[in-house]
């Protein structure tokens, strides 16, 4: 990690001067901007620099379900938990999915009571897992977006390569330019532009929102994490929104292109097929979700290895599905910081280190 | 959700570690109450105080870079008698071993422990050991007891911050526990971050030089400097801001943080102190700092700025204003 590279975009005088064009940009338009980020980076960049006490009033920002632990419906969990009271079985999983609540319990529960549950960082160490454990079956929860399939579809072929028989993934891959379109069509929100995603639009590329912003008029920029990008991008949905126009402008260009990352796309679209999927909250979107495909079934541990899984319910007075809408604040939640804290959270927006409950709690508003 | 069940995150040093310990442990054992919550208890017996503690010890893995568990064990004791203004004066060492574990290994423990006590001035005056079942322990598990006396008057804790007052760290935050967890991770760095293990009582002497001024000192282990701040916070019933751009923080630690998206403000230390002190010592009192070897790197990272609040605030590195609180759930366990 280059410090200097990230200093120049953490800069007070250029921060600043951003904020400064901002305002005026602003100063006469009579109604406020609203601007939704769909990426739980930047929702925690957000927070984490405190940015919007550094833009002007009229310009308010929303999270949208960008935190692909949020968006996961309790349904999933509870297969998870169902899967890891399995003898011989080993869950592996990125960090925040053991603490998020299912039905009647969570991974986090589970594994105290003895289930064997691990966090890794790649699904490449639960595929090694696999390896060194022939007797156990690995079965590693496949849940993100486009940045974290491309990696999980490498690991299947790796396997398929290799013939380890043991690794299995639970998937639930999400697709994030769909929603955002069921999104701007709500008039409650009113959303006037979009923060686009910096590393899933690495992969999918900038051109991947040209509907949303020549067929639906929605201006869209792909920005990046650091306080100065975020800024940046917003000055720049401002300008499209003042002069008029709605475009996809490529704020992040030090990574991001228009056509994205053909080899990630080649290797995702040979292992997984889309299908429609279930967002907490929103219920289910079309198409807007990936499962694993056929040739591949031998991975996909709902088919090599059925399980009875209690029936789901969402937990009870949870807001989530409208924080995640972008509809209300966390801070408006009648659970938000009283029953649902993240040491004890009731939704999954207040587990994951990406959700947005979880930022407004640990960084305040 | 199960109630019942003691979670990891019960001992993470954060909020839940705090839950437990202030709904059933201090209730049920003593009833101390959070204001008189300190690193060490100070005992009074026919008019002189006596500061006593203990820790157990349970990092994986056993050796990491920059120390083992043997070392640690000597100096966190160590530093939490520092932490009241205390000289430690001798230490109590009960080991549990896992049946199977290697006596080589063992004895390079025992010989880093002797070593760090020796570096402390300090004894290692009593012992137990028990060996367990295979299975049953993780290798081994360390715990140790200590206690110290006062050479002052001095009243340091928690409860002591006081509008105005400067908050000092004596250097990097977050080198112990990222290096515990580099290891245990395997992650390859390019560069050799070390734990920050050290006995700090050599430290402490010299702070002791700013006499009354110095209010309050801590050594933000697990649940990292946030937590800490935050718990000063509480018991001083006072809001603290912190100044983003000040903390000192190595460039590979804030590259590894930002890999495993960790927050360098909630990773333990081991050889760090915070001391709150009184507006007109503080630039003597850090000057002081520096002059020491475990201080060099010291800074003024934030004030006292207003009573009441029990809050920790940060202006950030691009100037925005934000809560900071404490660590909630395990962010990473068997840190120490």
């Amino acid at each position: 990690m280059k410090a200097g590279v990230l200093d120049e975009f953490r800069s007070r005088e250029l921060v600043k001067g951003l904020a400064a064009e901002i305002a005026r940009l602003t100063a006469d338009r009579p109604v406020p901007m609203t601007f939704m980020e769909v990426c739980g980076t930047h929702t925690m960049s957000i927070y984490q620099y405190g940015i919007r006490s550094l833009l002007p009033s009229r310009v308010r920002l929303i999270s949208g379900p960008g935190c692909p632990v949020c968006v996961t419906p309790v349904g999933y969990v509870d297969k998870a938990v169902a899967y890891s009271r399995l003898p011989d079985v080993i869950i592996t999983t990125f960090g925040d999915m053991v603490r998020v609540p299912g039905s009647s319990s969570s991974l986090v529960q589970e594994r105290a009571r003895g289930a064997d549950v691990r966090v890794v960082y790649s699904p490449l160490d639960a595929l090694s897992l696999a390896e060194r454990n022939p007797g156990k079956r690995v079965i590693f929860l496949g849940v993100g977006f486009e940045t974290t399939t491309p990696t999980i579809a490498g690991t299947i072929l790796t396997a398929a390569d290799r013939g380890i028989a043991n690794f299995f993934v639970l998937a639930n891959h999400k697709t994030i330019p769909i929603p955002m379109q069921v999104l701007s069509a709500d008039p409650e929100l009113g959303i006037d532009g979009y923060i686009c995603p910096a590393h899933v639009s690495a992969i999918i590329g900038a051109d991947a929102y040209r509907f949303l912003a020549e067929d639906h008029g929605v201006p869209c920029v792909v920005t990046g994490f650091e306080p100065a990008d975020i800024l940046h991008g917003v000055s720049m949905l401002v300008r499209q929104i003042v002069e008029g126009r709605s475009a996809v402008e490529i704020q992040y260009s030090r990574f991001v292109t228009s056509e994205g990352n053909r080899k990630a796309r080649g290797m995702v679209e040979r292992v997984f097929t889309p299908c429609d999927a279930v967002w907490r909250g929103v219920g289910v979107i079309p198409g807007s979700g990936l499962e694993i495909s056929g040739e591949f079934a031998c991975f996909n541990v709902e088919k090599a290895l059925p399980v009875e899984v209690e029936e789901s319910r969402e937990p009870e007075g949870c807001q989530c599905g409208e924080v995640l809408k972008g509809k209300i604040a966390p801070t408006e939640c009648p659970l938000f910081g009283t029953a649902c804290t993240p040491e004890d959270p009731v939704g999954a927006c207040m587990v994951s280190s990406e959700g947005s409950c979880a930022a407004a709690y640990k960084y305040g508003q | 959700m199960d109630k019942d069940l003691i979670l990891l995150g019960h001992g993470s040093g954060g909020r839940l570690s705090h839950q437990l310990l202030e709904e059933l442990i201090i209730p049920t054992l003593s009833g101390i109450p959070v204001a008189g919550q300190n690193d060490a208890a100070v005992l009074v017996h026919d008019g002189r105080r006596l500061a006593f503690t203990t820790d157990s010890y349970v990092v994986d893995p056993i050796f990491f870079p920059g120390g083992n568990i043997g070392d640690l064990a000597i100096n966190g004791t160590v530093n939490d008698l520092a932490m009241v203004g205390a000289v430690p004066l001798a230490v109590s060492v009960g080991l549990i071993l896992e049946e199977g574990f290697s006596r080589a290994e063992l004895a390079e423990i025992l010989r880093s422990m002797r070593e760090a006590a020796d570096r402390a001035g300090v004894a290692i005056a009593a012992g137990d050991t028990k060996v367990v079942p295979r299975g049953k322990a993780d290798r081994i598990f360390i715990n140790t007891s200590g206690i110290g006396v006062f050479r002052h008057g001095l009243e340091i804790g928690g409860s002591n911050a006081r509008v105005g007052d400067k908050i000092l760290i004596n250097g990097s935050i977050g080198d112990h526990g990222i290096a515990v967890m580099a290891k245990r991770e395997g992650l390859e760095l390019e560069t050799d971050i070390r734990s920050d293990s050290a006995p700090l009582n050599g430290l402490v002497e010299e702070l002791l030089v700013a006499g009354e001024a110095l209010h309050v000192l801590r050594d933000p282990t697990r649940g990292g400097v946030a937590t800490t701040l935050k718990e000063i916070a509480l018991q001083s019933d006072v809001t603290i801001t912190l100044d983003e751009a000040a903390l000192p923080l190595k460039g590979a630690v804030r590259g590894v943080c930002a890999v495993l998206g960790l927050d360098p403000l909630y990773v333990a230390n081991e050889g760090k102190l915070l001391a709150v002190v009184a507006p007109e010592e503080a630039e003597q009192t850090l000057a002081r700092m520096r002059l020491h070897p475990l201080g060099r790197d010291a800074a003024v990272i934030g004030e006292v700025t207003a009573a009441g609040g029990g809050r920790v605030r940060m202006e950030t590195l691009v100037g925005g204003m934000r809560a900071v609180e404490m660590l909630a759930g395990e962010q990473l366990p068997r840190i120490c």
